[in-house]
This record gives C-alpha cells, sequence and structure tokens, in this order.
C-alpha cells in the first residue's frame, strides 16, 4: 500500500504567512480568512486593492497578500471610489466595521451605494466600538450596557439601532446587498457564498455589492467565545434579520 | 499656441488637463464651482476619471484613494471647503503620495462671504491638517501664472511625493484675462514602484499613514522634514520688479502683490525709490533673498488681504534690522492701486523706528478708511 496525503485545509494564498492581532474568539480572522478564499478561488488576488479602516481592522492589510490602502476613519468607501475611478478593471473592496461605515462613515457609504460604485464592501457589525474599548456603535442593541451606554442604551436618549442593509438596498445604484452571520459553521459557509456573489457582482460590473457580517466582540461584550457567539444568534439576528436585501436579477442563476 | 481670452477657472481647470491629470473629485463652491463644472465636461470626453463627491470630506479621500495609484489626480475647492479637506491632506501628507489641490480663497472665517480674501495663509502654508508635515504652497498672481504653476505643482508633487496647494483668491478664479495654455502632455504608461495597481508578480504595495510605534513615526516625521530641506534649497521662486535701487521693498503675494506691482509704477513716476518682492513659492518662503534685501533697503510694506499672516514670517526674517510696515485689507475686500500708493507714499516719508507689531499703526489707518475718513 502507497500511503498518499491530501492537502484539505491550509492558508489561502491571498493570505500573508503572519499571525493576526486580533482576540481570541473575535471573527474578524473568520471575515478574512472568507475573503482570501474568495479572492484565491476567482483567481483575483494580483488585480485587488483592498481598503482597510480605522478600527479593530486597521492592520487588515498586514494580513492580505494584496496591493492595500489604508483609509481614514469612515472614508474607505470614498478612497475605493478614487481608486476604482482611475483603475476599473481592478477589484476594489473596503472592509469596514459598524462604527466606520454607519457612524462617521455614513455619508461616504450612503453615496457610494447612492452612485452605484463598482466596488464590494464588507461590513463587520458586532454592535460595539472595539479598537477603543467597547463604546456604543450606531448598531448597539437597545439596552445593551456598553462603557458609554453603561446603564444600556437607552433609546430615548441614545436612539435606535441601525440597519444598514435594509437601508443601502434601497439605493437603485445597488447590485448586491445582503445580511449574513459569522456564529457558526453554517452561517459561515453562507456568509462566504455571500462573499463570492459580492465580488462577482463587481467582476460582472453590477454596480455596488455589501456583505453586512454579524460578528462577535468576546472583549468588549465581556463574554467568553462560545457566549458571544450565542449572544449573535439569540440577540442580534432578531434586530438585524439575515437575508437578501437586494440581488440583481443578473446574479440569480449564478451557481457559486 | 496663441493667447486666449480665458476665464480663470476654466484655464486652471485647462491646465491642469494638459498637465496630464487622471482624476478629478470636487464638490461645489463658490468662488471656485467653475472649475468642478469644467471637469465635469471635458474629463469625460477625454476618458478620464470626474466624480461630483458627497462633500469636501469624501472629495479628497476620492483623491487620496487615486493618488495611492500614482496617477495624477487633483481637487480644487475654496476656503470653507479647504477646512473639511484638511482631513484627507494630513493622510496624504503622511502616507507620501503626490496630490493637487487648487484653493480660491474667499473671505472667512466661518461662512464668511465669496469675495476675494487671502485668509487662509497660515492654514494653506503652516499646514492645516493635524501632524508634523509640509505642504508645498505656490501663489500665482494672474492666471497666466496660474496655468503655468498648476503644471509646476504636478511636478513638485511627484518629485516630492508631496501634497501641492494652489491658493489664488476669488479675483482670479473669476476674472477674464489673454494667457496662453501649453501643449497636452503624453500620460505616462508605467506606474511608479509604491503605486496600488495589483500586485501582478511583485510583492504587496500597502500605503498607509500609520506608524503605530512612535520609534517608527519618529522615522517618518524625519524623513519628511528632510525631504522639506532639499525643498527649501531646491524649490524657491519669486518674482522682483524695480529693486535694483529700492530703498522701500514691498512685498505681497498674488493679487495683493500684483496690484502693488501698479502702485510702485506710479510712486516711480514720482521719484519714489520703491521695489517689488513677489513670493511665487509661500511655502519654501523666499527668505534668503529676503535676507539679502534687508542689507539695501530702508524700509520694508508688507501688503495682503488678510490680518497679516505672511508678515509674521517676514518679521521673522527680518528680525528688526529694517522698519516693517502693513497694510491689509479683509474680509474679501481687495486693496486699491490708489490705496497701496498712498501707503508707499506714507513709508517712503516715516523714518521713524519700526514698531514690534506693525498692525498697531495699520488697525487706526484702516479704521479710518472703513469710516470713509480717508
Amino acid at each position: 500500500m502507497v500511503a498518499t496525503t491530501e492537502v484539505i485545509y491550509q492558508r489561502p494564498d491571498s493570505f500573508t504567512d503572519v499571525h493576526t492581532h486580533y482576540c481570541p474568539g473575535c471573527t474578524h480572522g473568520i471575515a478574512h480568512r472568507l475573503i482570501a478564499e474568495v479572492l484565491d478561488e476567482m483567481g483575483l488576488r494580483e488585480q485587488t486593492i483592498g481598503v482597510a479602516p480605522v478600527g479593530c481592522s486597521v492592520f487588515a492589510y498586514r494580513y492580505f497578500k494584496m496591493d492595500f490602502v489604508e483609509a481614514a476613519h469612515g472614508r474607505a468607501p470614498a478612497m475605493a471610489t478614487g481608486i476604482k475611478r482611475v483603475l476599473p478593471k481592478n477589484t476594489v473592496f473596503t472592509y469596514q466595521g459598524d462604527g466606520d461605515l454607519a457612524s462617521i462613515g455614513m455619508a461616504e457609504i450612503m453615496h457610494a451605494a447612492g452612485r452605484g460604485e463598482n466596488i464590494t464592501v464588507i461590513f463587520i457589525n458586532n454592535a460595539i466600538y472595539g479598537m477603543t474599548g467597547g463604546q456604543m456603535a450606531p448598531t448597539t442593541l437597545p439596552g445593551m450596557k456598553t462603557t458609554s451606554s453603561p446603564f444600556g442604551r437607552d433609546v430615548e436618549m441614545a436612539g435606535y439601532p441601525i440597519r444598514m442593509a435594509e437601508i443601502l438596498a434601497t439605493l437603485d445604484g445597488t447590485g448586491y446587498v445582503v445580511r449574513r452571520s459569522l456564529h457558526n459553521a453554517p452561517n459561515i459557509r453562507k456568509a462566504k457564498k455571500a462573499i463570492r456573489l459580492a465580488f462577482e457582482t463587481q467582476q460582472r460590473g453590477l454596480g455596488f455589492s455589501m456583505v453586512e457580517l454579524l460578528s462577535s466582540c468576546p472583549t468588549n461584550w465581556k463574554l467568553d467565545a462560545q457566549a458571544a457567539l450565542d449572544f449573535v444568534a439569540d440577540q442580534m439576528i432578531p434586530v438585524f434579520p439575515l437575508g437578501d436585501y437586494k440581488v440583481n436579477p443578473a446574479l440569480e442563476s449564478l451557481k457559486v | 499656441m496663441a493667447k486666449e481670452f480665458l476665464k480663470g477657472n476654466h484655464a486652471f481647470a485647462e491646465a491642469a488637463i494638459r498637465a496630464g491629470v487622471e482624476a478629478f473629485y470636487g464638490y461645489p463652491i463658490t468662488p471656485s464651482t467653475e472649475f468642478l463644472e469644467y471637469m465635469s465636461k471635458r474629463l469625460p470626453a477625454l476618458g478620464r476619471a470626474f466624480v461630483q463627491a458627497e462633500s469636501e470630506v469624501a472629495a479628497i479621500n476620492m483623491v487620496y484613494g487615486a493618488a495611492c495609484t500614482g496617477k495624477r489626480v487633483m481637487t480644487a475647492s475654496s476656503s470653507p471647503g479647504v477646512s473639511l479637506m484638511m482631513e484627507g491632506i494630513s493622510y496624504i501628507a503622511g502616507t507620501e503620495v503626490p496630490a493637487v489641490v487648487v484653493n480660491v480663497m474667499r473671505g472667512g472665517p466661518g461662512l464668511g462671504n465669496i469675495a476675494p480674501s487671502q485668509g487662509d495663509y497660515y492654514q494653506m502654508v503652516k499646514g492645516g491638517g493635524h501632524g508634523d508635515y509640509f505642504p508645498i504652497v505656490l501663489a500665482p498672481a494672474s492666471v497666466q501664472e496660474a496655468i503655468d504653476y498648476i503644471g509646476l505643482a504636478f511636478d513638485l508633487a511627484d518629485k516630492y511625493r508631496s501634497i501641492v496647494h494652489v491658493i489664488v483668491d476669488g479675483n482670479m478664479g473669476q476674472m477674464m484675462e489673454p494667457a496662453e495654455l501649453p501643449p497636452m502632455r503624453e500620460i505616462p504608461e508605467t506606474a511608479p514602484d509604491w503605486a496600488v495597481r495589483g500586485a501582478k508578480g511583485r510583492e504587496p504595495n500597502i500605503l498607509t499613514s500609520i506608524y503605530i510605534d512612535p520609534a517608527d513615526e519618529e522615522v517618518t516625521n524625519l524623513r519628511l522634514l528632510k525631504r522639506w530641506k532639499e525643498i527649501e534649497k531646491n524649490e524657491v521662486l519669486y518674482k522682483e520688479y524695480d529693486l535694483d535701487d529700492a530703498e522701500i521693498l514691498v512685498i505681497g503675494f498674488g493679487t495683493a502683490g500684483r496690484v502693488a506691482s501698479s502702485a510702485i509704477r506710479e510712486a516711480r513716476e514720482i521719484g519714489i525709490k520703491v521695489g517689488l518682492l513677489r513670493p511665487i513659492t509661500l511655502a519654501p518662503f523666499p527668505s534668503e533673498r529676503l535676507l539679502e534685501l534687508t542689507d539695501q533697503v530702508k524700509r520694508i510694506l508688507v501688503v495682503e488681504m488678510n490680518s497679516g499672516m505672511m508678515l509674521d514670517d517676514v518679521m521673522k526674517i527680518v528680525k528688526g534690522k529694517v522698519p516693517v510696515e502693513f497694510y491689509g485689507r479683509m474680509g474679501g475686500m481687495t486693496p486699491l492701486p490708489d490705496e497701496l500708493f498712498d501707503e508707499i507714499q506714507r513709508v517712503s516719508q516715516n523714518t521713524g523706528p519700526g514698531a514690534e507689531d506693525p498692525r498697531e499703526d495699520w488697525i487706526p489707518r484702516l479704521e479710518k478708511i472703513i469710516a470713509g475718513e480717508k
């Protein structure tokens, strides 16, 4: 008998060979990996330009083996617009958190989507500001305790969470806008398919694409890793329902 | 090429196109709007990029993105809009990518008005955005000069991977005068080696302004400073008028300098030995030439359309060797040649010691003018 080995799992080519700085139990690593796998599968690594945000993923460019720029807080969609308009054949994506995209960068994301910029946005929604140490985000759930809503988000005082996927889907410039979750394996597989479709949207010139990924932040939620994933499933999904909010008909027949 | 009768903002935009600008991202604001309008028509016709952004904040960040691709990119705005752009300008400086910003300045602070001003001198010349960086600042005084120096601005931006500001006031954006446009330059086919255009067959390029380790940031700050010292050595530009035998030196930039040159001609006619130093580069400032002139002239008059901002730089260089006086109009008021002629005449007769702050003597004179007493 001849022993054979088969590689069933390895670091994607679109990754660099370094450890990330993310906390244990954080889902940024999963989101990064899904993007890298998709870019590998589509053979896009060498033509892709990533735009990193300000937030926990500020150093995203260290982990992807491709050209990358680092935007100011919230401005990634504007920066991506500037790049894509002069390099229309390249693949351009932004990676943004909820403070970056839904608070300080609200104007930039809305208008990039409104213009139908042919870029892909990966939106990490973990309902909190991670890097600055757990302050209230525009997506923080009602009643949720953060360091700047210490008695729980009081909607009378601090308003309600903002549902970005639903809002952006109303804009005619969008080609693909969906929300997925990273809290367990079946959902991670669905998230990967969505990321693939988002990049396919860009490849086909069908307009703005965004995948919102419900993510966990055990450190700032002050939960262990499993409890944080349960929080996504039990508390976040009811407020941020998973689903396809906009799918260009040209994508519907696409099997990925 | 022959001279044409050109509107300032249109001419500046066409000059940028001929210098090879591949993208313009902007937001409408008076008195620079015609710049954007012109680009919205011309750039798509040439297959180049134009976006009317949702704000000046977005516009400058689009500029930042395109600058990272190594293509020539610019924006144009006016004072309040440029304030909004300061965030992106600091990032562009910190990332060491080239970009050109044209500021058609208007009266301020705040909403101010839409009349011509030089009140953004500090903001443009001293940085304006956060952090340790040094913008190159060009201040043309005619439509022709603006055409010429917008081309130069792109060359300097590329040469030093620097932000370059071209500052004019609303007069120049709005006026029409004869000028000659340069021929269309070829767009380079190759990318600079630092540009992001996809890591095909090479290691990835990362463009960022973050240096999380202070030791690395310090090295970056030092690199920027040493580059600035090179710029100071190589790129100073100014124009001189009637300085050979001058005893009175007038210093003014942009429109104020141009109005002063008319007043000087008039003053020469009545025998006043007066000349003009008109800085083209406000940063780097023509310090060396000014220092030389302090050995020659008996008195200096600084003329500006602000409260005496360049004046502070002049005082720092002159160091009390020669008395310095000041005349400024503010708030969107442009001085008339007659006003400056009167000032030159007054200064030529004044033999008193220089004031520590020349504004102190100027304020009551301006108050009289505002009251219509003069």
